[in-house]
Parts: structure tokens; C-alpha cells; sequence
């Protein structure tokens, strides 16, 4: 029958001019979307980030491109890192729709120079060694794997202090020093104590803590060893400085200190404007935050303080150009230039994000902040970096973290007892890793 | 002549083309087309269908049975069925399948008889009626993700009008993110609005074949609307309640949205209060990146819904048999 062969071979080619056809589209709109006019010598660079970074907000995008007229830059943003780094995985793992750039948050640095530096530019090709010294030692080593391969040029650290609303602190009669303040609440217990007498006397609705989760987070901040120790091993439930953080959160859960309010939800949102809780534990990165959800209301209500406990990091980024990209060598002159130290002092003026560029603390030494109630940023932030202790980072140290602080959130909210939250913690970690 | 010349003209074929050789190929050709073009027509379903709905579905079965991590992708490591029997072992997987069956019910009931009741009233005669059939549809055209972040704003414990509302009648605020039962009825809330509509117009339409000559009968007799509905409505309406309610597991069991964007947490709350099935999934693979114990998770749903579409049809049959037989 060689009709009905035919017939099969026509549906067969039929099938495939289909199936080409979805392809070729499916490729066509990959290719616009990250478009090259190649023609006249202009370059789009893809700029793929989360949370806010501040490049846009401080103009650097405008002056980059008014420096170089052939390239213009396109950045795309996720608020929430765990949402922006899923849809990283998935395009490294497909191959495709990948950025010129992408932001790396330090949490997850470990797995890229682990796991993934067969996915991301080997930034030695470009040159980035010579730029070693410029970056603080710690910032430096971690983008760097094993075999000595650069994989990202960091922006900013995460140095910790305490931000707190001198108004709300008022009405409660307490004191709204920030150096009194430091001093009542330098250790953890002070800071609690503190609370406890907030919460006699606070305006209605307002708690002194936002979260418990926050609260955790920046007490972890201040170790060395958290979730895993320095051979890569995962330590998190022998850990007496996890434990540590652990019962200090527990307790203020149990006094009723906190808001409850789950850290990056619509509600924790509305809560900075609303005045729902008293003091929020600030990293750096946090202020451009706090000015973003409490507004132009919120101008000089704020102040901050010194960290309770010491000084601690709590995050930081890098930028980092994957090896699908298409523009490496323009993409690499970019983040060389927006990690240079007066791009980072610039993004710390207008955003708070502080530098990880040794030149740039030093300019930004006397930096005040007009919204925190003039306090002097530079100072308190620089103090911090200059003593925080330089983290051991692991492969799933930012899954870890959820879990923990997913538990704390049943204690907080729930009234569960620490030691069965514990329990719940350890199987999601569990979980985590499969 | 010219009678003959017509005469002999006659026989040949309107195209003109005498009795030749490629006559008879011709017919042929035409023959197997009007054959075969009826594939040709389907095919392009069947090979979208192969190359996005059956490959996908055996290749999730094929990394079901390793170990796959999405930043290794690379490496695979065999497991055999250790994925799937990992499940039973895993509380979080026997909680997510108590939810998605307590959220189902929650959802799925109110909404099929809510719109079963709204169908019924929109089958009389009432001013303006195309408007209020088509206003119905509208929460089904609202995509889940706008929908639901407006329910979630409406469900939040300090600012949300729903706990404004129930603060002016005096009781306490609720907690609707934390509680379970208070979760879960918030997510099925969305689900009940977002679908009660589409499902009043299925109904409606089924309705619409029943003849109007038993109401009238039914009318005459001095039956009153809710015995018309009880004795008329629903027995005609049978097989349409059966498609509605195998839909409505299907999509219960699949549901996705809904609790993801709710709290915007992929755990489902935080003690997994509210995580579904296929929210279970998602964790797996693209919070935790366990590429092949998301695709156990997969194909247990998959096995699960055809299990219970099957356990619906076979209700129905016996049903239907057993008043074919009265």
C-alpha cells in the first residue's frame, strides 16, 4: 500500500513542520527578548536582580550608558530572593533566558562556587584578579571556588544594627538617645528587658519587635559557624550558637514582644508605615526597606542604633554573568564598574546598601542619614563591618535559615512549645536536603 | 453528426478528461485522501500532544525513579521506587493530602450547590438576564493570581476588612494565615468565588434541554419552585452534575494557585496548614530543587485523580443502572 505510506509519511511531515514551527517560535521570542543590534555596534545588557540593589535608584544605569552610548541596560527585578533564585535554577538548568547579569546573594554563593561553576564565567578570563585587593578579604574568598575561579564581583555586605521609631519609643517612655540606647541594650537580655517595658506602656496596637524571624536572623548574623562547619559539614543542630538564637527569639516570642508578623508578607509590609511594632533589626541593605514601605511619613521617626551583642553580618550580593550570556566581555566591563568603589559609596548615599569595596568605606566614613533621624550611618555601619566575623557559608545555608525561622514562626503565632517547633525545624531541614 | 457528437460527448466527465490511464489513478489518489485527511486534520493535536503531554508524562515517570537535583541536573542518580515509598514515610505528603482533600470538600460542595442554586434561579424569567448570566462569569475571567491577592489583603489579621467586619459585630480577630481550619476556608473562599459562576452556567445550560412543558405540567399541578427543582430539575440535570463534580475533583486536586499566592509561601503556611498536593510538588522541585521526588509527587496525583474520576464515573453508572431499573 504504498498510498497509505504515503499518506503516514505526509502526517509524519506534517507533525514535524508543526513541531518546528513551535520550536522555531519558542526560539524567535527568546531571541527578541534579549536583542542585539549588532548592526550599529549596540549592545543590550540584560541586568537580572532581586530585592533592590540600588543601581537604578542612585542613576548608575544613566551615567554607565552616558559613558558608553553603545550599550543600553535593561534590568529586570524579583522582590523576593527565594522566588528570583528558583527561576535562576530553572533557566541554568534549560539553558536559556539567561541574563547578562545576575545577582547572587551570599547565602547562595556557596552552592554557586560548589555546585555550579561549570554554569557561571570564570571572571579571571576578564581580568577580575587584579581587582582582589580592592575588595575586603572575606567578600572576596567567597565568590572564589576551590580551584581559584572567580565567579562573582561583590556589591554590598550586610553590616547589623538595630533601627527603632523615636516616636513610638516616646510615647512608651522610654529614651530615644541612640548612645543610651546602646549602652541600655548592649547585650540581648538589656534588649529584651527593654521590651518588656515597652510593652507596659506602648501605644496601642505596637508591638517592640517586628518578627521573630528577624530577630533570629540578625542574632545568627553575628557568628562565625552557623549551619555548617568549616570542612562543609552541617552542624545547625549541635551548634550551641544556633541554640543560642534560638531560645533568645523563644523568648521574646513567649513575652509577647513581637508583632507577629512574617518577615517579606503584604502585612509585614503595611506594618512599617502602620507603626505596628517599635524596633526592626536592620542590616544594612534594610534601610532602603524601611524607606520604602514607611514612606515620606516616616521621615526622622526613625533612628538607629547599635546592634545588641556585637557586631554581625546579614547578607550582601554579588553580580555574576553566566556562561549562556551573551554580552560576557561588555557585561564584565559593567559589573567591574558598578562594584568599583564610587559606584558602591554612591548606592550607600541613596540607598543604604553598604559596600563591600575597602575604598569605598573609607569615603563614606562621616555618611549621615537625613530619614533615620540624621544618624550617622557611616559610623555605626562601619564600625559593624570592621568586626564582623567572617562566615562560614554552606551549600543550603539560606533553606536552613527558612526552616528555622518557619519554626519560630509557629512559636511566635501559633503558641507551639520550642522544643516540638525544634522538632519541626530539623525535619523540614531534613526535607531540605532530601 | 451533431447528435452523435453529443451523444458521445455525454458519457465523458465534466472535466473533460477521457477515460485514460490517469483516470483511474486520479480516483484513487482522491479515495485515499478523503481517508486519510481526517488524520491529517487531527494531527497537529496529536503531535502537540506527543511531543508536550505524553513525552512529559512518561519522562516524568522516567526521573520519578532517581535521584535528580535541578542545580546538577546532570547527574542522576538511580533509585528505583525509594522516591515513592519515601512518600508514605513523609508526614509533610500525608498532610498535604489530608488538605487537599479537606480543601477540596470545603471548596468543591458549597460551590456546586451554590451554583446549582443560582442556575436555577437564572432559568426564570428575570429582567436584565443576560447581563446578570454574563456578570456571574466574571470572577472565572479574573486570573487567580490578581483574585487572590486581593482575598489575601481582605483575610489579613491587622488590616483586612474581613476582620474589620467581624470586630464591628464584636467577636475577636481571626487569624486567618496561622489557624488551619481558618486557612483552609480562606483558600477555599477564592476557589468557591472564582468558580461558582462557571459552574452556575454549565448548569444553566443543562437546564436549559430539560422541556419547559414539565415545569408547566409540574406548575399546573401546583408544585412550588423548590419541589419544581427537586422533581424536575435535578434528575434532568443528572449527567451534567456528574461532568461538574468530575471537573470540580480534578480541579481540587490539582489546586495550585490558590494557597501559593495567598501568604505567598510555598510551604503552605507555616506548619503546612495549607499546602496542597501540588503545592507539595512545587516545594519539592523548585523550593528544595528535588527534581525526582517532585515527579513521584507527580505521578501519585496523576494516579490519584484517575482513581478518583473512575470511583466518580463508577457512582454514576451504578446509579444509573439502579433507576433504569426501577
Amino acid at each position: 500500500m504504498p498510498i497509505a505510506r504515503a499518506a503516514k509519511r505526509a502526517t509524519a511531515r506534517l507533525g514535524a513542520v508543526v513541531l518546528a514551527g513551535a520550536l522555531l517560535a519558542a526560539c524567535g521570542s527568546s531571541d527578541s527578548s534579549d536583542s542585539s543590534d549588532s548592526a550599529g555596534g549596540k549592545v543590550t545588557l540584560n541586568v537580572d536582580l532581586f530585592g533592590s540593589f540600588g543601581f537604578k535608584e542612585a542613576g548608575l544605569y544613566e551615567e554607565y550608558q552616558k559613558l558608553n552610548p553603545n550599550i543600553t541596560i535593561k534590568q529586570s527585578d524579583t522582590q523576593d530572593e527565594a522566588d528570583y533564585w528558583k527561576s535562576l535554577q530553572t533557566r541554568l538548568a534549560g539553558g536559556g533566558g539567561l541574563a547578562d547579569v545576575q545577582g547572587v546573594e551570599v547565602g547562595r554563593i556557596a552552592s554557586v562556587t560548589q555546585q555550579q561553576s561549570d554554569k557561571f564565567q570564570d571572571l579571571k578570563e576578564f581580568g577580575a584578579d587584579k581587582l582582589k585587593g580592592e575588595f575586603a578579604e572575606a567578600k572576596w574568598s567567597a565568590a572564589t571556588t576551590k580551584d581559584g575561579k572567580i565567579l562573582g564581583l561583590g556589591t554590598d555586605v550586610g553590616p547589623e544594627a538595630m533601627c527603632y521609631r523615636t516616636d513610638l519609643f516616646k510615647e512608651a517612655g522610654l529614651p530615644t538617645d541612640r548612645e543610651e540606647l546602646a549602652s541600655r541594650w548592649a547585650t540581648w537580655d538589656g534588649y529584651l528587658e527593654l521590651g518588656k517595658e515597652y510593652k507596659k506602656k506602648a501605644p496601642a496596637k505596637s508591638a517592640w519587635l517586628d518578627s521573630v524571624g528577624s530577630l533570629y536572623g540578625i542574632m545568627i548574623g553575628q557568628e562565625k559557624e552557623r549551619y555548617y562547619d568549616a570542612s562543609g559539614e552541617l552542624i545547625y543542630d549541635k551548634n550551641p550558637a544556633v541554640k543560642e538564637a534560638w531560645d533568645t527569639s523563644v523568648e521574646a516570642a513567649e513575652a509577647g514582644l513581637s508583632a507577629k508578623l512574617d518577615q517579606w508578607s503584604p502585612q509585614w509590609n503595611q506594618a512599617f508605615a502602620a507603626g505596628s511594632f517599635a524596633t526592626i533589626p536592620c542590616p544594612a541593605w534594610m534601610l532602603g526597606y524601611i524607606k520604602g514601605q514607611a514612606g515620606d511619613g516616616g521621615q526622622g521617626k526613625w533612628d538607629i542604633a547599635k546592634l545588641p551583642g556585637g557586631a554581625g553580618n546579614w547578607g550582601g550580593s554579588y553580580l555574576s554573568i553566566p556562561r549562556a550570556a551573551e554580552h560576557k566581555e561588555e557585561a564584565y566591563k559593567l559589573i567591574e564598574w558598578l562594584t568599583a568603589p564610587e559606584q558602591q559609596a554612591k548606592v550607600f548615599q541613596k540607598q543604604g546598601n553598604f559596600p563591600s569595596s575597602t575604598g569605598a568605606i573609607e569615603t563614606i566614613a562621616d555618611a549621615e542619614d537625613e530619614y533615620f533621624s540624621g544618624a550617622p550611618i557611616g559610623q555605626i555601619f562601619g564600625d559593624a563591618a570592621k568586626e564582623s566575623p567572617v562566615q562560614v557559608l554552606g551549600v543550603h545555608d539560606q533553606n536552613v535559615m527558612q526552616q528555622i525561622t518557619n519554626a519560630l514562626s509557629e512559636v511566635e503565632r501559633k503558641g507551639v512549645s520550642s522544643d516540638k517547633a525544634w522538632g519541626t525545624a530539623k525535619k523540614g531541614v531534613d526535607n531540605v536536603i532530601g | 453528426m451533431s447528435l452523435t457528437a453529443t451523444a458521445k460527448a455525454g458519457p465523458r466527465s465534466p472535466a473533460g478528461t477521457g477515460p485514460g490511464p490517469d483516470d483511474g489513478r486520479a480516483a484513487a489518489l482522491r479515495r485515499t485522501w478523503r481517508k486519510a485527511s481526517p488524520y491529517a486534520y487531527i494531527a497537529p493535536f496529536f503531535t502537540l500532544f506527543l511531543a508536550f503531554g505524553l513525552f512529559p508524562l512518561l519522562y516524568t515517570a522516567f526521573v520519578s525513579l532517581y535521584r535528580v537535583e535541578l542545580q546538577t541536573s546532570g547527574e542522576m542518580e538511580w533509585r528505583g521506587i525509594a522516591n515513592y515509598t519515601a512518600l508514605f514515610t513523609d508526614e509533610y505528603f500525608w498532610t498535604s493530602l489530608r488538605n487537599t482533600f479537606t480543601i477540596g470538600v470545603l471548596s468543591t460542595v458549597p460551590q456546586l450547590a451554590m451554583a446549582l442554586g443560582l442556575a436555577h434561579l437564572l432559568n426564570y424569567k428575570l429582567r436584565g438576564r443576560t447581563f446578570i448570566r454574563t456578570a456571574i462569569l466574571l470572577p472565572y475571567a479574573t486570573s487567580v493570581a490578581a483574585a487572590t491577592l486581593v482575598f489575601a489583603q481582605l483575610f489579613g489579621k491587622d488590616f483586612g476588612l474581613i476582620n474589620y467586619v467581624i470586630g464591628l459585630v464584636g467577636f475577636d480577630p481571626v487569624d486567618w494565615q496561622t489557624g488551619t481550619v481558618a486557612s483552609q476556608i480562606a483558600v477555599s473562599s477564592i476557589v468557591i468565588w472564582r468558580w461558582t459562576g462557571y459552574n452556575a452556567l454549565i448548569y444553566l445550560a443543562g437546564m436549559q434541554s430539560i422541556p419547559h412543558e414539565l415545569y408547566e405540567a409540574a406548575e399546573m399541578d401546583g408544585a412550588s419552585r423548590w419541589r419544581q427543582f427537586v422533581h424536575v430539575t435535578l434528575p434532568g440535570l443528572r449527567p451534567t452534575i456528574v461532568f461538574t463534580v468530575i471537573i470540580s475533583t480534578i480541579g481540587a486536586t490539582q489546586l495550585f494557585g490558590e494557597p501559593l499566592l495567598f501568604e505567598g509561601s510555598i510551604s503552605g503556611g507555616i506548619s503546612h496548614q495549607y499546602q496542597t498536593l501540588g503545592l507539595y510538588m512545587y516545594e519539592q522541585g523548585w523550593g528544595f530543587f528535588h527534581l525526582g521526588r517532585a515527579a513521584a509527587i507527580a505521578w501519585v496525583m496523576f494516579v490519584l485523580i484517575v482513581v478518583l474520576v473512575g470511583a466518580n464515573a463508577l457512582i454514576a453508572r451504578r446509579r444509573a443502572r439502579k433507576e433504569a431499573g426501577r
